[in-house]
């Protein structure tokens, strides 16, 4: 008899505005995922608070507990292992993941595992297709916009990352000025659909030898044009000015990842995090890698492009199998990077 | 007092007021099957950590040196189980100290708590921080205890409690409030203060309190002790596991921001959380 158990992760994550908890099985099949997302919460303020944040997820995290439990009718023996979200992310609305997380692997016995939130978002792209190394990554979200390299499973590199805000970091604060609802990213891309690239805004260290993005620089130019505008009282357009913005966003992202595929040849480039899901950022990739032979482009599915703990079960697998332990005393690490690639 | 000679002091007040206890309880009539319950105490820096059998102490794990709680909680618990040979799955209920007090500190507390109660199928009980400190000074039947923690900006988190025939009465409801009010709500009766951070306050507590009939309970009291949180929660009733979250009886900066531009936001507003 040579029957292999499978391995089920409870998975938990909770880094900045979404509380969630899944039941993933060999790393590939989320049985079932229950998230509790406080957007509608911090739309209030315009963008998330984290002391009222680290309320919500500790009003929230139980409950979606028991939904991933009661949907599956799981228990804990059938566990391999618990996963947990420690970094990077809001100290405070990580802690009440770390903290349920522990309790529950103490309570059962169960090894515990700490993942990058990071890796989580490049393993979102698993439930796409199975990853093959080496592999390139762009992670692209309101907190995060870099390129990571793997040359094997288990292992992240950063080549090139932003200097200053993240990429959604910057749909948001544009967003504001255009008079947007938080989170922007979306309506953004609805918008720009129906207007053009007229302003031909900057496209930041484009041509500059190295991986690194830059987008102040272009939030800075947006910003002026608009308040110019208004000073001498000209109506902009909201369409083209949204639609401008984009361009030069997806313009740099997709040229310095094209700069990476030919210095680090790989087999898959991988699109995540939440700003993955921009339309035009996906349209453009795919265009791209169809031009390169042996490059295919995995995008993470939509629905696990946000935050969300399927992801962080998927990445937490991967680590498990390497024999990655937390002990009793993780503590959350809201600063948490992965290494640089050191030439 | 030396380090020493409080740790001392420490088990021998335990030991007397476990006999108390235990002779106090004598007449009720006695549960066939011996509750065990864990206490979680992370509201303020000590943090305190203790099982206990039948209202007596297993083990108790009570330190001041913690940095960190989310680092040392969990290591804390583990000891305390493994000293007095339980497993988690042994245990009837869990109390945690709900509050007021630090709110990452209690998050951590109480996340824990829920965590555990939740995973292992057990009773949870909260029971205010401010009343555990109250629990360790035993005084006359008119002396009103007022636990006090600095809250900053001239506030201070407090209540007031009496002993009522060895129970513990909550006789004024733990608050958010400037010192000044707290003192005001307190001419007339005798009373006790308790905490390290009334030192804080001292000027102002000398003023505001002349001529009224006041005392200082002894400097250990400041500390929490998880035995006589578990003691205080052994009787409460469960609370419910999933809804359970900290007293932090404050709200947070930006929310009180939005509700002042916002007088009925709230009702408007909608949901702030949403499942999928
Ligand atoms: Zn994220």
């Amino acid at each position: 008899m040579n029957e292999e158990k499978d391995t089920i992760i409870l998975a938990f994550e909770s880094s900045c505005d979404e509380t969630s908890v899944a039941l993933v099985k060999n790393g590939s099949e989320v049985l079932a995922q229950s998230t509790a997302t406080q957007i509608k919460s911090h739309q209030r303020f315009g963008g998330v608070v984290p002391e009222v944040a680290s309320r919500h997820h500790i009003e929230q995290i139980i409950g979606c507990l028991d939904d991933v439990f009661q949907e599956t009718g799981l228990a804990y023996d059938d566990l391999s292992a618990i996963a947990v979200t420690y970094g990077p992310g809001l100290v405070g609305a990580l802690l009440v993941g770390v903290s349920a997380a522990k309790a529950v692997a103490f309570a059962h016995g169960l090894p515990l595992v700490p993942v990058n939130h990071m890796a989580g978002h490049i393993y979102a792209a698993r439930y796409s297709a199975p990853i093959e190394f080496p592999t390139l990554a762009l992670l692209v979200s309101g907190g995060h916009t870099e390129l990571v390299y793997m040359p094997k499973e288990n292992e992240y590199q950063i080549i090139g990352e932003t200097r200053d805000d993240a990429c959604g970091e910057a749909f948001d604060k544009i967003g504001r000025v255009l008079g947007l609802n938080y989170p922007a990213g979306k309506e953004i891309d609805e918008l720009a659909h129906q207007g053009k690239d007229t302003f031909n805004f900057p496209r930041a260290m484009e041509k500059e030898d190295n991986f690194d993005f830059s987008f102040s620089g272009l939030k800075s130019a947006f910003i002026n044009t608009v308040h110019h505008a208004d000073q001498i009282g000209e109506k902009l357009s909201q369409a083209d000015l949204a639609a401008s913005f984009q361009q030069s966003v997806v313009d740099v992202l997709s040229e310095k990842t094209l700069r990476a595929l030919q210095k680090y040849p790989v087999k898959q480039l991988i699109l995540a995090g939440g700003v993955a899901a921009n339309s035009e950022l996906r349209a453009r990739l795919k265009e791209e890698c169809s031009k390169l032979s042996g490059l295919a482009l995995i995008e993470a599915p939509l629905k696990y492009c946000g935050d969300n703990a399927a992801m962080i079960g998927a990445a937490g697998y991967v680590a498990y199998k390497h024999g990655v332990r937390g002990d009793m005393s993780l503590n959350a690490e809201p600063g948490l990077e992965f290494s640089w690639l050191s030439e | 007092m030396k380090t020493r000679d409080i740790f001392l002091f420490c088990e021998m007040y335990a030991w007397v007021y476990v006999k108390l206890i235990k002779e106090g309880s004598s007449v009720k009539k006695r549960t066939e099957h011996n509750m065990k319950i864990l206490a979680i105490d992370t509201s303020n820096r000590p943090l305190s950590v203790a099982l206990l059998e039948d209202q007596s102490l297993l083990a108790e794990n009570t330190t001041t040196v913690s940095k960190n709680h989310s680092v040392a909680l969990m290591p804390a618990i583990s000891e305390i189980f493994e000293q007095s040979h339980l497993k988690p799955t042994e245990i009837d209920r869990v109390v945690v100290a709900k509050g007021p007090g630090s709110y990452t500190g209690l998050r951590i507390g109480v996340t824990t708590a829920k965590a555990l109660a939740y995973s292992l199928d057990k009773e949870l009980v909260g029971v205010s921080s401010l009343a555990v400190l109250a629990a360790a000074v035993h005084v006359d039947h008119e002396t009103l205890l007022v636990p006090v923690f600095d809250a900053r900006r001239d506030n201070v988190f407090a209540g007031g409690y009496v002993w009522d025939n060895d129970q513990l009465i909550n006789a004024l409801p733990d608050q958010h409030i400037s010192f000044k009010d707290l003192c005001a709500q307190l001419v007339g009766k005798k009373v006790c203060f308790i905490g390290a951070d009334l030192v804080k306050f001292k000027d102002e507590l000398l003023e505001l309190m002349a001529g009224q009939d006041y005392s200082f309970a002894p400097a250990d009291s400041a500390i929490p002790r998880a035995f006589n949180l578990g003691l205080l929660g052994a009787s409460e009733k469960p609370q419910s596991v999933s809804d359970f979250v900290p007293k932090y009886l404050r709200l947070t900066q930006a929310e009180s921001q939005w509700l002042e531009k916002n007088p009925q936001g709230k009702e408007k507003h909608g949901p702030y959380v949403k499942k999928y």
